[in-house]
């Protein structure tokens, strides 16, 4: 996947370079020497369980900080940002969607939706003055869910949630969206039908979707796919019980 | 929406356990406040008593003692004042007023006391309030009495019911049968030891002492009976055909407040026959100081209670602590700071601690303003419903400061999970 620099142009979405990361007393659960995610397209990156893409997606995110080597996503090197600056610029560019219990159950799908740019003046910036409300009414519309936005969270189907967390991640325009299994908990026709809602909307919004799952049936629906175990090379090793 | 809405979210999402959490904040607030009322109206009740009198003066003795005797009518007093003294100090050029006080006699266990009208004039008590009927009227004859409110709902006593009163205070013991008295006022209630007295006039008192001696020659004197009148052959009807010889204490009133402590000292230092005399408030806030330890046994025993309250706050917060690490990563994820998950659960049970603070001293109102009457007839103790005193904001700042304080464990330890979880979330 390692690219030549281009000379002009914006910078990859996600670039790692000589990445070497462990929790705190671990052995090194990451190695990549190498890893490049251009912008606008969708990736699929997969890997068996336990094979660090938790972590990496953990990595790519700022929420943990590598410990060797470089993580730059969208030319910004996070380990060189201070741990608060990580969540800001997270709040800002990227949008995050989970495995499943996605929501906080005391929000309204409405809520749920508008939270980032609640939390986060910067994200609320990106909406461009537009009406937080209005803009996630019209993802919601997009994401098949415009009827639910009234709804409590915890009265919709596990497909609905996927989708209500999606309109979350996508809100405010983020230019990374990073999906960790969010389709697990789906059956296959419902799988590929939320890809392709899920496609439409980075799509529009202009950004780069890292897609993460073991699920290799989805592969060939997406423009790339890395597989974790190659890049890594401190998958080799033992797995520690 | 801010971290406040967030906070208020999540604990409504959560209602019984915040509710549970928020009650056990407000019992334990309720008590301490309660205590703190309780303790308030305790003193004031006391402190209270006896109002609007200058000094206390009484034969030679301890402060304490001549307090006990005149004021709560305990102990019996040890000697006598002399009607004659008692004259001298009355024509004091300081002396407004004087209440002359006899003590020594009881009728069925309740104290009676021979006074004059300055008595009803003069005396005051808890908030300068002064001693009413709201029965007939004070007495004015010779073996008028008039009664306290207990007297009265105790003996069920009223006007026109016509008593005997027994010598010293035990009750069977050399009845003053020759001279039958007469309830012609019942004393309205005063929350003090007024209401558990007896009040005739002077000469009925001293009436009283002269047919006893007349009746049992030979035993005990009674009090200054030797130079009375001449043995009567029959009980006087009249207040004029008595001499009143002696007194067992008085009360005065000054013409001029700043007065007061040198006609103290004049009194104490005086060579003629000796005498004390007492400030009241001082003697009252010492007697205080001496007897209010038990107050502080109470105040104790509410802090315990709210002690434990915070504890059950804690525990509520922790336990739910892990079933929300799930929502801690997810507010991660979008972008919260460590430190905004961490404020989210101060600022959690900080307003379980305000809510309960709330509620405890409201709840505390309400119960002072529905059992006032009762406490007040059933135990002599006034309840104002007061604004909170400074004491009182004291605890509550502190309850919602332990709160906060207690807030900050779950916080750290969320602060630090959510560091560590980084996005991988335990279920």
């Amino acid at each position: 996947m390692t690219a030549p620099a281009a000379a002009a142009g914006p910078p990859p979405a996600v670039a790692v370079r000589d990445l070497r990361f462990a929790y705190r007393r671990g052995p090194v659960v990451l190695d990549i020497p190498s890893l490049e995610i251009a912008r606008g397209t969708t990736v699929f990156l997969h890997g068996p369980s336990g094979s660090g893409k938790t972590t990496l997606l953990g990595l790519v995110a700022g929420v943990l900080a590598p410990r060797e080597g470089q993580v730059l996503v969208l030319g910004t090197d996070l380990g060189r940002l201070s741990p608060s600056a990580r969540d800001a610029f997270r709040a800002e560019h990227v949008g995050y969607v989970f495995q499943m219990f996605n929501l906080l159950p005391y929000l309204s799908v409405l809520e749920n939706i508008t939270l980032p740019c609640r939390l986060h003046r910067a994200r609320r910036r990106r909406l461009g003055g537009a009406d937080p409300d209005a803009e996630a009414r019209a993802l919601a519309d997009r994401l098949g869910i415009g009827d639910l936005v009234a709804r409590r969270v915890t009265e919709l189907s596990v497909g609905q949630q996927q989708r209500v967390a999606c309109a979350r991640a996508l809100l405010g325009r983020p230019e990374l969206v990073i999906a960790d299994e969010p389709t697990s908990a789906l059956d296959a026709d419902r799988r590929a039908q939320f890809l392709e809602l899920l496609f439409g909307a980075c799509a529009h919004a202009g950004a780069t979707l890292l897609f993460v799952s073991h699920d290799r049936a989805l592969e060939p629906l997406f423009a790339a796919s890395l597989a974790l175990p190659a890049l890594n090379r401190a998958a080799a090793a033992p797995a520690v019980a | 929406m801010t971290l406040a809405g967030l906070a208020l979210r999540s604990l409504r999402n959560r209602l019984l356990a915040t509710a549970l959490a928020v009650l056990s904040i407000a019992v334990s607030v309720a008590l301490l406040v309660g205590v703190e009322q309780v303790r308030t109206g305790v003193r004031e009740s006391f402190t209270g008593t006896i109002r609007g009198v200058d000094l206390i003066v009484g034969p030679r003795g301890g402060q304490t003692e001549l307090l006990l005797s005149s004021v709560f009518g305990i102990g019996a007093p040890t000697a006598n004042v002399a009607a004659a003294t008692l004259a001298r100090w009355s024509a004091h050029p300081a002396v407004k007023w004087v209440i002359p006080w006899s003590l020594g006699d009881s009728h069925r266990g309740f104290r009676v006391i021979g006074t004059s009208e300055a008595f009803y004039e003069h005396w005051r008590f808890r908030d300068d309030r002064r001693v009413t009927v709201t029965e007939g009227a004070p007495p004015a004859a010779l073996y008028d009495v008039a009664i306290g409110s207990e007297v009265a709902a105790t003996l069920g006593y009223r006007v026109g019911t016509p008593i005997v009163v027994a010598h010293g205070l035990r009750e069977g013991f050399a009845r003053h049968e020759a001279t039958p008295f007469t309830v012609t006022g019942v004393l309205a209630a005063t929350g003090t030891p007024i209401d558990r007295s007896l009040f005739v006039t002077l000469e009925g008192m001293e009436a009283m002492h002269a047919d006893w001696a007349e009746a049992a020659p030979g035993t005990p004197p009674a009090i200054g009976s030797a130079p009375g009148p001449a043995p009567a052959t029959s009980p006087p009807r009249r207040r004029e055909d008595v001499a009143v010889d002696e007194v067992s204490a008085f009360f005065l009133g000054t013409k001029n407040r700043i007065e007061t402590l040198r006609l103290q000292r004049e009194i104490n230092t005086d060579t003629g026959e000796p005498l004390t005399a007492i400030v009241p408030g001082v003697a009252l806030a010492e007697l205080w100081r001496t007897i209010g330890y038990a107050e502080n046994g109470l105040r104790l025993v509410s802090l315990f209670v709210v002690a434990v309250g915070l504890i059950g706050m804690l525990a509520a917060i922790y336990t739910s602590l892990d079933a929300r690490r799930r929502e801690m990563t997810i507010l991660r994820a979008i972008g919260a700071h460590p430190w905004q998950v961490a404020a989210l659960l101060v600022l959690e049970s900080g307003l379980l601690g305000l809510v309960g603070c709330l509620l405890g001293v409201g709840l505390t109102y309400a119960s002072v303003a529905a059992l006032q009457p009762a406490v007040e007839r059933a135990f002599g103790i006034h309840l104002a419903a007061r604004p909170p005193s400074a004491t009182e904001l004291g605890y509550l700042a502190a309850v919602i400061g332990a709160a906060l304080a207690i807030g900050l464990v779950p916080a750290w330890r969320a602060y630090r999970n959510s560091l560590a979880d980084g996005l991988t979330i335990r279920i």
